[in-house]
């Protein structure tokens, strides 16, 4: 119990920082490498919750392709520092304390919100990714070639745009 | 155990760090990333609940989640390429096209 919850605030912890250090890093490629942190953080939550295939496919397309994807554009573009901008008055005093603000009060209110849940009653499953197999191509089985259709129109339409005219 | 208003909680704090940065980075690369981090958000909140409830349909709600943050990555990053490419700039103050 208390191995868990340890974990669980460790993990909670470094996603909290990775986030942050997205924010405040100057440069793209820093901003990129703690978003993976933040990934794989959220991968080690995933198998904490029970949710084995969804942890692997975390890490393997998220913090795998798609942040690949990231890193290889920036690398690309020769992305620099980020420049800086001259705000209004108004956003440099009044728009971060709001920001922040809002971010509190809305974590406030879920916290206060979901604190009638209550602990799960039934064991997590044992044989999760069997029944999400069973879910994904019985019930889901529509949606998932809905999806192979999206994938093939998102293909397109990167070749149409990344293709030079001549 | 741990109770799930920490996890939902956790879920709620990166969605809002994630909406910060989207406010306030100046990169367009940056801001696509702060989509995709309020993107996790939301699918650790979806995990949350098919452990809470014992319903799995919630992790196939999350799958679908990632291959269409997936495409999107893919398309997005396309035009982002497109954008560099004709306006020799990152910076989102400077694409403006379409402000009055």
């Amino acid at each position: 119990m208390t191995l868990e919850l340890g974990l669980f605030v460790v993990l909670a912890a470094v996603a909290i920082a990775g986030a942050i250090s997205l924010i405040l890093a100057r440069h793209p490629i820093r901003s990129a490498l703690s978003l993976i942190v933040v990934m794989v953080a959220l991968a080690g939550l995933y198998l904490l919750q029970g949710a084995d295939f969804i942890a692997a496919v975390q890490v393997i397309v998220y913090a795998g392709a798609i942040m690949v994807l990231f890193v290889f554009v920036i690398m690309l573009l020769n992305a620099g520092e980020e420049e800086r901008t001259s705000w209004s008055r108004m956003a440099h005093y009044a728009g971060i304390p709001l920001a922040i603000y809002l971010t509190v009060q809305f974590a406030w209110w879920v916290a206060d919100g979901a604190s009638a849940l209550g602990l799960p009653t039934a064991p997590a499953e044992s044989e999760s990714t069997r029944r999400l197999a069973h879910l994904l191509f019985r019930e889901f089985v529509l949606p998932f070639e809905l999806t192979a259709i999206l994938i093939l129109v998102a293909i397109l339409g990167t070749v149409v745009l990344g293709r030079r005219e001549s | 155990m741990v109770s799930p208003s920490y996890y939902l909680t956790l879920s709620a704090i990166l969605f809002g760090l994630g909406v910060i940065g989207f406010l306030f980075k100046r990169n367009v690369i940056t801001l696509f990333m702060s989509i995709e981090l309020m993107l996790n958000a939301v699918n650790l909140a979806f995990v949350t609940f098919s452990r809470q409830w014992s319903e799995l349909s919630g992790q196939v709600y999350v799958f679908f989640v990632i291959i269409v943050a997936a495409a999107e990555a893919a398309v997005g990053l396309a035009i982002i390429i497109l954008l560099a490419r004709n306006r020799q700039t990152l910076n989102v103050e400077r694409i403006n096209l379409l402000k009055l």
